[in-house]
C-alpha cells in the first residue's frame, strides 16, 4: 500500500500546475482519492464495473486513482461517452478520422522588435538602460573583433583552431545580459560570448587558445573550448549535445537546493538530433527543472542544411509535444532576444519549469577553421546574411537612434579593441607553455599510486636524457 | 525488444537467481564463529540507506529504482524514507539519465545511477566516458564529478548476451574512472560507502547472483562508519604455492577452487581485487614472488581483459619470479549464448580453476571434460 500512497502524492504533484481548466476537478478528486484510498479502493472497481456497465480501458495498477463517481460524471449525451478519464488525463472521442498533419499551414511565428533598420516594431519590450545597452554593443564589438584576429592568428598557423561566432553575436551577448552569474550556463561552443559578458578577459581567451600555463583548463582543451568555474561557465566539450542532459541535471540541482537560479543550455539546430536532447526535454518537463533550453538554429550543421536534418517546424514545435513552453524568437535582434530571455528566466524560475528558445539565424562564418563553407553555399548567400542582417549593425542603428551611439565612439572602439586584442594574443603568445608535471594532475581528485609511479619515472627520464626534452620539461 | 528483455529481468529477479545453474561459492573461508550474516543485497541498501542519511546531497537515480525498489531490490525502502526528489524513478533512456545525473554532479550533488544492468550501460557510455571522466583534467580541475555508476555486471543465469557481459575491462581501461567490483558483503558495504564518499566518479560492478548470497559480518563491518579503501586488494585466503586473482563472484569460485586443491596438497593464495582501477598492482606482485604461479580468473572475455592487464603487470615487475607460463582463465570469446550447457562452457567453472592451479604446479591434469 506504501507503493500506491507515494505513487498518488507524486502523481499529484507533478499534475497539479499543469491541469488548467480541469484543476478544480482534479484536485478535489484527488484529495478525496487520497484520504479515502485503501478503504475504496476494491469498491472503487466494483462501482465502475457496475455503474459503468462496461469493461474499463485501462489497467488497475496505473489506473487506482480513477474512481467511479468522477468517471460517471464523463458519461453523457444518452449514455455515450464523450471523455474519459485516460491514464494521464480526460480525453475527448471524437467519430472523426482526423490525423493530425505533419506541419501547419503556416510556419509557426518569429518574435522580432528590432527590424533591419534597428527600428522597434513594437514598444512592448524589456526596457533597458543606456549603460547596459552601451556595454552590450561594446561586448557584440569586442566578439567581433576577437573573432577577426584570432581567426587570421590560426590561418597564420600560430593557434592549430578556432571557432567564430560571427552572425550570432546577439545571441550570445543578448542572452548573456538578460541572465544572472549565478545561473549555470552549459555552452556548445559558439558562445564564447557568454563568457566574455561574464568577465572572462581578452588574456584569459588568448590563453586558452595558445594553451599556455595561464590557461584556467591548463593547456589541456583544444583552442575555444573555454570554462570558467569563476563564471559559472561549464567547460565545453566537443560531443554534440551532451551539455543539454547536463543543464538539465544542474537545474534540478538548483531546484532540490531551492536557489533562486535557472541552467541555461545553448546548442545547434544539429545538435537537435541526438537522442540526448530529446532524452533532456522529456526529462525537463518531467522534473520541472529551471532550464532555458537555447537552440541556435543557424541552418547549417558544418555542411548539413536544415533540409536534411529534420522535417519539423525547425525546433520551436518540439517543445509541446514534450509539454515545454516554447518560443521563436529573431536571432539577429539583439533586443528581441533579450527580451524573450529574461522573460524564459523569469518562468523558469518562478513556475519551476524548461523553457525552450529557438533562435532563428544563419552561421555567417564558416562552422570553423576546418571548413570552408562556400564549398557547399554560394558565397553570395553568406554575404547577404552578413550585411543585411548584421545582428552588431543593426543593435548598433537601434542605439544611434536613441542618442546612445555616435560614429567617433564606433571609431574610437574599433581601434581600441583591435589594439587590446592583438595585445592579448602577443602577450599568450610569449607565456610558457604548462609545467610537465601538469599532464598527471586532476586526473583524479588527489594522485593515485599508478600516476606517481609515472610521475617518478618521467621525471628520472627527464634527468638522465635533458636533451631530449625542452628546457621547461623539468620537476 | 529491449524493453521486453527488461521486463524479463525485472519481474523476476529472485527467480533468476534461485534457478541459478552455477556452482554457488563457498563461504568457508570468509566466516567467522559468531559472526552475524548478511546479504549482499542487504549490504548495498543498508550502505545506501546510510550515506543517503548521512549525507542529503545523495540521491538515487535509475530505471525502477524508486515504487519498484529496484529491479532487483537494493533500493528498497529509500522512496518511502528519502522522497521521489532523492529517490527518482527515471524515464526510460540511460543517455538521458545518466547526463541529467552527470550535470547535477557538476552542480553540487552525488548522485547515484543505477543501471539496470551495465549492458545497458552502453546507450550512456559517452556520459561515463566523455562527459564523468573526462571533465576534472579537461576544466583543469574545476569541475569536480562526485557520482557512482552501479548496477550488475557480467553474466547472470539464462538472459542471453545482452545481459550477460562483464564490463571491468572497458571501464578499468579509462583514466578518470575509479572501478570496484565487490564480491561480499562486506566488500558491497566497504565499498560502496567509499564510492559515494569519493570525489571522482566510480563505476561500480555488482553481481546478480550474488545479491542473495549471505556472508558473515563483523560489528566493525556493520557499523555506519565502515569504509574499505580504493585501490586495495583483499587476500582472501594466504597460501604458498600459486596465486589465484579474481573479483567479484569468481572470488568465489576461487575460494572453492583453493578447497579442492588444498586437498591435494596444493596451498593457493586467493586474491580478491575489490579494485579494477586503480589496480592493486603491489599486492599481486608480492604474492605471485611468494608462490611463483598465477592464475588470473575473471568472467569478461580474454582479450585485453582485467587477466591481460595483470599478466603485463607480472611480466613488467617480478618475471624473475615466474616458475610456470601465467594461466588465464576468463570467459570464452563468444557473445553468452542463452542455452544452458553452452552458457556454462562460455563461463569459468571451479575446475578450470584447479586444473589451471595444478598445470602451474606441474601437477598431472586430466584431459578437460568441460561440459
Amino acid at each position: 500500500m506504501a507503493f500506491y500512497s507515494s505513487k498518488s502524492r507524486n502523481i499529484m504533484h507533478h499534475l497539479r500546475p499543469k491541469l488548467g481548466p480541469l484543476s478544480i476537478f482534479y484536485q478535489s478528486y484527488w484529495i478525496d482519492s487520497l484520504s479515502h484510498h485503501r478503504a475504496s479502493q476494491s469498491a472503487t472497481i466494483k462501482n465502475n464495473a457496475v455503474s459503468c456497465n462496461r469493461p474499463t480501458l485501462f489497467t488497475f495498477w496505473r489506473s487506482e486513482h480513477i474512481k467511479a463517481e468522477n468517471q460517471l460524471d464523463c458519461w453523457q449525451n444518452f449514455g455515450e461517452p464523450r471523455v474519459l478519464n485516460f491514464p494521464g488525463g480526460m480525453v475527448k472521442f471524437t467519430s472523426e478520422l482526423d490525423f493530425l498533419p505533419e506541419s501547419r499551414e503556416e510556419r509557426i511565428h518569429c518574435y522580432r522588435i528590432l527590424d533591419e533598420n534597428g527600428q522597434p516594431t513594437s514598444s512592448n519590450f524589456a526596457q533597458i538602460t543606456e549603460e547596459l545597452a552601451v556595454t552590450m554593443y561594446t561586448n557584440m564589438a569586442t566578439l567581433q573583433t576577437m573573432d577577426t584576429i584570432f581567426y587570421e592568428a590560426q590561418r597564420q598557423g600560430r593557434i592549430s583552431f578556432y571557432v567564430t561566432t560571427i552572425g550570432e553575436e546577439a545571441i550570445n551577448i543578448a542572452s548573456a545580459a538578460a541572465l544572472q552569474l549565478h545561473d549555470p550556463v552549459f555552452p556548445q561552443y559558439r558562445e564564447p560570448g557568454v563568457l566574455l559578458w561574464r568577465g572572462f578577459t581578452l588574456q584569459e581567451f588568448a590563453n586558452q587558445c595558445f594553451g599556455n600555463k595561464n590557461d584556467n583548463c591548463k593547456g589541456r582543451q583544444m583552442p575555444a573550448h573555454y570554462g570558467s568555474d569563476k563564471h559559472n561557465y561549464f567547460t565545453v566539450a566537443s560531443t554534440v549535445a551532451s551539455q543539454v542532459p547536463h543543464a538539465v541535471g544542474a537545474a534540478y540541482s538548483l531546484k532540490m537546493d531551492r536557489i533562486n537560479a535557472c541552467s541555461i543550455t545553448y546548442f545547434g539546430d544539429g545538435g537537435t538530433s541526438t537522442g540526448d536532447f530529446h532524452a533532456a526535454l522529456n526529462f525537463a518537463a518531467v522534473l520541472e527543472a529551471p532550464v532555458i533550453l537555447f537552440c541556435r538554429n543557424n541552418g547549417w550543421a558544418i555542411s548539413t542544411p536544415i533540409e536534411d536534418q529534420f522535417r519539423s517546424d525547425g525546433i520551436v514545435v518540439r517543445g509541446q509535444a514534450y509539454g515545454v513552453r516554447s518560443i521563436r524568437v529573431d536571432g539577429n535582434d539583439a533586443l528581441g532576444i533579450y527580451t524573450a530571455v529574461r522573460a524564459a528566466r523569469q518562468m523558469a524560475i518562478s513556475e519551476q519549469r524548461p523553457v525552450l528558445i529557438e533562435a532563428l539565424t544563419y552561421r555567417a562564418g564558416h562552422h570553423t577553421t576546418s571548413d570552408d563553407s562556400t564549398r557547399y553555399r554560394p558565397a553570395e548567400e553568406i554575404e547577404w546574411w552578413r550585411v543585411a542582417q548584421d545582428p552588431v549593425v543593426r543593435f548598433r542603428k537601434w542605439l544611434e537612434k536613441q542618442s546612445w551611439w555616435s560614429a567617433e565612439a564606433e571609431t574610437e572602439l574599433r581601434t581600441s579593441l583591435r589594439k587590446q586584442v592583438l595585445h592579448a594574443i602577443q602577450v599568450a603568445e610569449q607565456v610558457e607553455k604548462p609545467p610537465v608535471g601538469d599532464i598527471i594532475t586532476d586526473v583524479y581528485d588527489t594522485l593515485p599510486s599508478n600516476l606517481h609511479e609515472q610521475e617518478r619515472t618521467l621525471a628520472q627520464t627527464i634527468k638522465r636524457h635533458p636533451k631530449d626534452y625542452p628546457p621547461n620539461f623539468s620537476y | 525488444m529491449l524493453g521486453s528483455l527488461r521486463k524479463i529481468v525485472s519481474q523476476s529477479p529472485r527467480g533468476i537467481s534461485a534457478s541459478g545453474i552455477r556452482i554457488i561459492a563457498s563461504r568457508t573461508y570468509a566466516s567467522s564463529a559468531g559472526a552475524k550474516e548478511m546479504t549482499v543485497r542487504d549490504a548495498l541498501n543498508s550502505a545506501l540507506d546510510e550515506e543517503m542519511s548521512a549525507d542529503p546531497s545523495v540521491l538515487l537515480m535509475g530505471e525502477e529504482v524508486g515504487e519498484y525498489q529496484g529491479a532487483y531490490k537494493i533500493s528498497k525502502g529509500l522512496l518511502d524514507k528519502y522522497g521521489p526528489k532523492r529517490v527518482i524513478d527515471t524515464p526510460i533512456t540511460e543517455a538521458g539519465f545518466t547526463g541529467m545525473a552527470v550535470g547535477a554532479a557538476y552542480h553540487g550533488l552525488r548522485p547515484i545511477v543505477e543501471f539496470m544492468t551495465f549492458n545497458f550501460s552502453m546507450q550512456a557510455i559517452d556520459h561515463i566516458i566523455n562527459s564523468a571522466a573526462k571533465s576534472n583534467y579537461m576544466s583543469g580541475g574545476q569541475i569536480s564529478v562526485p557520482i557512482v555508476f552501479r548496477g550488475p555486471n557480467g553474466a547472470a543465469s539464462g538472459v542471453g548476451a545482452q545481459h550477460s557481459q562483464c564490463y571491468a575491462a572497458w571501464y578499468g581501461s579509462c583514466p578518470g574512472l575509479k572501478v570496484l567490483a565487490p564480491y561480499s558483503s562486506e566488500d558491497a558495504r566497504g565499498l560502496l560507502k567509499a564510492a559515494i564518499r569519493d570525489p571522482d566518479p566510480v563505476v561500480f560492478l555488482e553481481n546478480e547472483l550474488l545479491y542473495g548470497e549471505s556472508f558473515p559480518v563483523s560489528a566493525e563491518v556493520l557499523d555506519s562508519s565502515f569504509c574499505l579503501p580504493i585501490g586495495k586488494a583483499k587476500i582472501e585466503l594466504e597460501g604458498k604455492d600459486v596465486t589465484i586473482t579474481a573479483f567479484s563472484k569468481m572470488v568465489g569460485y576461487a575460494l572453492k577452487a583453493a578447497e579442492i586443491l588444498a586437498k591435494e596438497g596444493i596451498s593457493a593464495e586467493v586474491i580478491n581485487l575489490r579494485s579494477i582501477r586503480p589496480l592493486d598492482r603491489a599486492t599481486i606482485n608480492a604474492s605471485v614472488r611468494k608462490t611463483n604461479r598465477l592464475v588470473t580468473v575473471e568472467e569478461g572475455f580474454p582479450q585485453h581483459g582485467v587477466g591481460a592487464e595483470i599478466c603485463a603487470s607480472i611480466v613488467e615487475e617480478s618475471f624473475q619470479y615466474l616458475d610456470a607460463p601465467v594461466e588465464r582463465i576468463s570467459g570464452a570469446d563468444v557473445p553468452m549464448p542463452y542455452a544452458a550447457n553452452l552458457e556454462r562452457m562460455a563461463v569459468p567453472q571451479v575446475e578450470d580453476i584447479v586444473r589451471a592451479a595444478k598445470r602451474t604446479c606441474y601437477r598431472s591434469v586430466p584431459v578437460a571434460a568441460n561440459a
